[in-house]
């Protein structure tokens, strides 16, 4: 009892789910070990876990985004593998239920703890450095935010550990995932994780959006900001706005689970399409919420690799602005199959169709930026000509099943799959590699290897290509998605998609290896502070910056400050003061810790845990608020001291 | 060509799958006058203004210039202005409940089951599992729940799908304009056995149909309330099953199992 419906078959698998358990364990183990034999604990917890640095915490998500990627892209070998086997009567080699909860989970993975940590790693470390800002709105927050998000992909990898993770589908329908469906834990993970994750996301995008409102250098009025600066105020604008409804809607499924409500159950008044309507209103501006930086970063890289201003920069604007509004009125066109009316979903694919005014209009200023420019085709650039040539495809593809009568031959099929990998990969997915290309110089200090960042583009493209395409012509075919067994007419083209998945991990393969290779060789490729010849103000601090970002706030005249400064030889730089920065603090893991064992009481029903987790969690946020010595200042004498010794190297 | 012949989605066999293929055809053909010189101009201009091409013009400054982004705005505009009205006027038209013009409409009832399809034909009073046959050019009307966890009735050859959802009652037009043995799925995630979530939908002339319909109602077994709990049980039936009598209005007393607090304790909680 005290243990819940915790009991010691939930650390039984069968042969095959034994290794992930295992590879879980020991790489925990490994990670243990490795810090007892460096001694590398105390570095570790002060200087990193405890940090309320945006710097340090966005290299945190980013490492976060990393091995979940590892990840996510195990279970994508795992599922093509079990397609390219499993065709006609034979079986494969995972069970269906194994199978189901595989794909769940590399859905949930990629854009709850790859593709969200991973914008948010890229945000912490740029956001205040373009709008001349020492630290975000609120530093203490912002660790929260990133353990809380932690917690969450640390809840979704113990589920290969203890129990079992959900087989519903990533975003776990009603009522397969009810209790009558769905009666293991697996469910409960998956709602838990998100859970915990989520309210991290909220807060990190009302810290975000506060601190772009709030906190930017004088004179950088708003049309002023750098172009990634807006796009990451609209991404912010929709985290606060979406993020609510799905704590909400699995807050209403986990009240059906745990209380036996009806709420999504087929019966005492209970609605399914209330959840699947619910869940579409958050995850369709989720799209936009990853897809907007990904387009800011590309109007910051066109612009430096093609030595041009960036061409309509009100346009762009007024272009991000319209995405925000209308990513909240298309959620419909997900399930125009649920049998609406011919009204309301003409309406729902006309407004779905308008998205695409807004993002032509982004593509042809990239497009009049290159024009009479004179472009670099280093590999943040070669990212973005692999992001637009495979993203036209995939918004015409997008608009195609806008149309309702199109949609209802292609919903579900392969056909979509490869539309919202085409957008996720080509288009979220490279334009962060973009930024991490172009940004690891201002963080590391040193550039990425340029030679193996070349091959590692190749080997994603080419592998994006072979593993995506097939899925468009399956689609037509015909096949539909998540089947663990498959009709033998399809096997050739799965088989092709099974190669394009181990081209794409090749791919993972060497980035893994350039930013080893890079950090072996960071001697011989310091970056200085401009290696780009870049145009906004993070390339004006020294390159890692200082944990103050800039010793003196500068005064913003100009879009492009930097470029202007360094066009017209001057200086914008005002008296060095006294600072205040925020001092490091454990709160933030403590609550994270409680925020986990919570879950891992209502997963497991075990009561008392998660009523004394809670508790602990509403203490340590009072006590925290009642702390008052929660900055240092370093006087203006020993910042001229840090700054003369910079400038002296 | 068995290739091309595999592409069900553009060899359709009935009258919704020839208009939604028209459909797509039609719309990709437009977004195609965008997109063809969106590639050439990236290419073009990705080439001509390399860096070490040093005869390309090279205007640093140019960043602005109202009537070509006045053009952009209005190209994808009036693209999607013409898709938008091609998006009213054809959602009306394949509006899945619309009965398709011709004859009155032969009714079949489909039930998801876990995991199977069951299929009613309330005229003829007989039904069918994983499998469905319907008369060549015969307008057939399929009316469309569930009694296990959401999923989507789909005959790709035939036309677009339709959600299958418990204590609803979906209804999707079709028509065979072939004679011929066409795949039948689902598209929605159910659980376990959804790969088996298959049935066969055949279209035969109007006299095969009328016999096959004896032979079922003579050959068939009964389906009444007992014999369907049987038949919705949790498991995977891959076999076609025929019953040559079924029970009057045993589809609507599935939808109507969830629809009130007496009926969901009487199916639930006997």
């Amino acid at each position: 009892m005290i243990f819940g419906r915790l009991t010691s078959e939930a650390f039984i698998h069968g042969t095959l789910e034994t290794i992930p358990q295992l590879m879980v364990v020991g790489a925990a183990l490994l990670v243990v070990v490795l810090l007892f034999y460096f001694k590398a604990w105390k570095w570790l917890w002060f200087e990193w876990l405890t940090s309320l640095d945006a710097k340090k915490i966005g290299i945190m998500y980013i490492v976060l985004s990393f091995v979940m990627l590892a990840r996510g892209a195990a279970d994508a070998l795992m599922m093509r593998a079990q397609q390219a086997m499993a065709v006609g009567e034979q079986v494969g080699y995972l069970t269906p239920d194994h199978y189901a909860q595989i794909f769940t989970a590399h859905g949930i993975i990629m854009i709850f703890f790859v593709a969200m940590p991973f914008m948010f790693g890229l945000l912490n470390l740029v956001v205040p450095l373009q709008i001349g800002a020492r630290d975000v709105a609120f530093p203490f927050l912002n660790n929260v935010s990133f353990w809380l998000t932690a917690v969450g992909a640390i809840l979704i990898n113990l589920s290969l550990v203890i129990g079992e993770f959900a087989a519903t589908g990533w975003l776990a329908y009603p009522p397969l995932s009810g209790l009558e469906y769905s009666p293991g834990v697996g469910v409960d993970y998956y709602i838990w994780a998100l859970q915990i994750a989520g309210v991290g996301t909220l807060i990190s995008g009302i810290n975000f959006l506060v601190t772009i409102l709030k906190m930017r250098a004088p004179g950088m009025t708003l049309m002023k900001m750098p172009i990634f600066t807006w796009t990451a105020l609209g991404s912010m604008m929709l985290v606060i706005f979406a993020f609510p409804i799905l704590t909400v809607t699995l807050g209403l499924l986990s009240l059906d689970r745990l209380l036996g409500m009806h709420f999504f159950t087929t019966d005492l008044g209970g609605n399914a399409m209330m959840y699947v309507n619910l869940i579409w209103a958050w995850g369709h501006p989720e799209v936009y919420i990853l897809i907007l930086p990904a387009f800011g970063i590309f109007s910051e890289i066109v612009p430096v690799f093609s030595q041009k201003k960036l061409f309509g920069y009100t346009s762009m604007v007024i272009a991000t602005m319209l995405i925000v509004l209308l990513s909240f009125v298309v959620w419909v066109h997900h399930f125009f199959t649920m049998g609406a009316g011919a009204n309301v979903n003409a309406f729902f694919g006309i407004m779905t169709m308008a998205i695409a005014i807004p993002t032509g209009v982004k593509v042809f200023n990239w497009l009049f930026t290159m024009f009479r420019g004179r472009i670099k085709f280093q590999t943040p650039m070669l990212w973005f000509m692999g992001f637009l040539t495979t993203f036209i495809l995939g918004g015409m593809t997008g608009v195609l099943m806008a149309i309702p009568g199109a949609d209802f031959q292609l919903h579900n099929s392969l056909f979509l799959v490869a539309h919202f990998h085409n957008m996720i990969v080509g288009g979220v997915l490279f334009g962060f590699f973009a930024g991490f290309v172009y940004w690891f110089p201002k963080v590391m200090g040193f550039t990425l290897n340029e030679r193996l960042g070349r091959y590692a583009f190749w080997s994603w493209i080419i592998g994006f290509v072979l593993a995506f395409i097939p899925l468009y012509i399956l689609g037509l075919m015909g096949m539909t998605r998540r089947l663990y067994q498959v009709a033998p007419e399809w096997q050739p083209l799965l088989t092709m998609a099974a190669i394009g998945a181990c081209v794409i991990a090749l791919g993972i393969f060497f980035q893994a290896l350039q930013i080893f290779v890079s950090v072996r060789q960071r001697k011989l490729s310091i970056a200085g502070n401009d290696p780009w010849n870049g145009r906004t103000l993070e390339w004006s601090v020294a390159s890692p910056p200082p944990l103050y970002n800039f010793a003196t706030i500068p005064i913003v005249k100009d879009r492009d400050q930097f470029w202007w400064d360094k066009q017209k030889g001057r200086e914008s730089k005002g008296k060095i003061e006294d600072i205040e920065m925020p001092k490091n603090t454990p709160a933030g893991i403590y609550i994270a810790l409680y925020s986990f064992l919570f879950g891992f009481g209502l997963i497991w029903h075990i009561w008392w845990l998660a009523l004394a987790t809670l508790v602990a969690i509403v203490v340590s946020i009072i006590i925290r608020s009642f702390e008052e010595e929660i900055e240092y200042k370093i006087s203006a004498k020993e910042l001229a001291n840090i700054e003369a010794k910079h400038n002296a190297i | 060509m068995d290739f091309l012949e595999g592409l069900l989605l553009l060899n359709p066999q009935g009258t919704i799958a020839l208009a939604e293929r028209g459909l797509m055809v039609q719309a990709v053909l437009f977004m195609l006058i965008v997109a063809v010189p969106v590639y050439i101009l990236l290419f073009f201009f990705a080439r001509h203004y390399r860096e070490n091409n040093k005869k390309a013009v090279y205007k640093p400054n140019w960043a602005h210039a109202k009537i070509d982004e006045l053009i952009w705005w209005a190209i994808p505009f009036e693209i999607v202005l013409i898709l938008g009205a091609l998006t009213w006027s054809s959602t009306h038209e394949l509006d899945p409940r619309k009965p398709i013009d011709g004859a009155p409409p032969l009714v079949i009832e489909v039930v998801a089951l876990d995991w199977k399809w069951l299929f009613i034909y309330p005229e003829q009073k007989i039904a069918t599992v994983n499998y469905v046959r319907m008369p060549v050019n015969q307008p057939v009307r399929f009316e469309i729940t569930a009694d296990a966890p959401m999923n989507s009735f789909w005959i790709p050859a035939l036309g677009g799908q339709i959600y299958a959802m418990t204590g609803m009652k979906t209804a999707l037009n079709l028509e065979a304009q072939e004679i011929g043995t066409f795949s039948g799925l689902s598209a929605n995630y159910s659980g376990e056995g959804f790969a088996h979530m298959k049935f066969i939908a055949e279209a035969t002339t109007q006299n095969e149909f009328d016999s096959w319909v004896d032979e079922v109602r003579s050959r068939g077994g009964i389906l009444d309330e007992q014999s369907y709990k049987r038949l919705a049980e949790t498991n995977i039936a891959r076999d076609v099953a025929y019953y040559g009598n079924v029970s009057d209005n045993l589809f609507d007393s599935i939808i109507a199992k969830f629809s009130t607090w007496e009926n969901t304790m009487h199916a639930h909680y006997p």
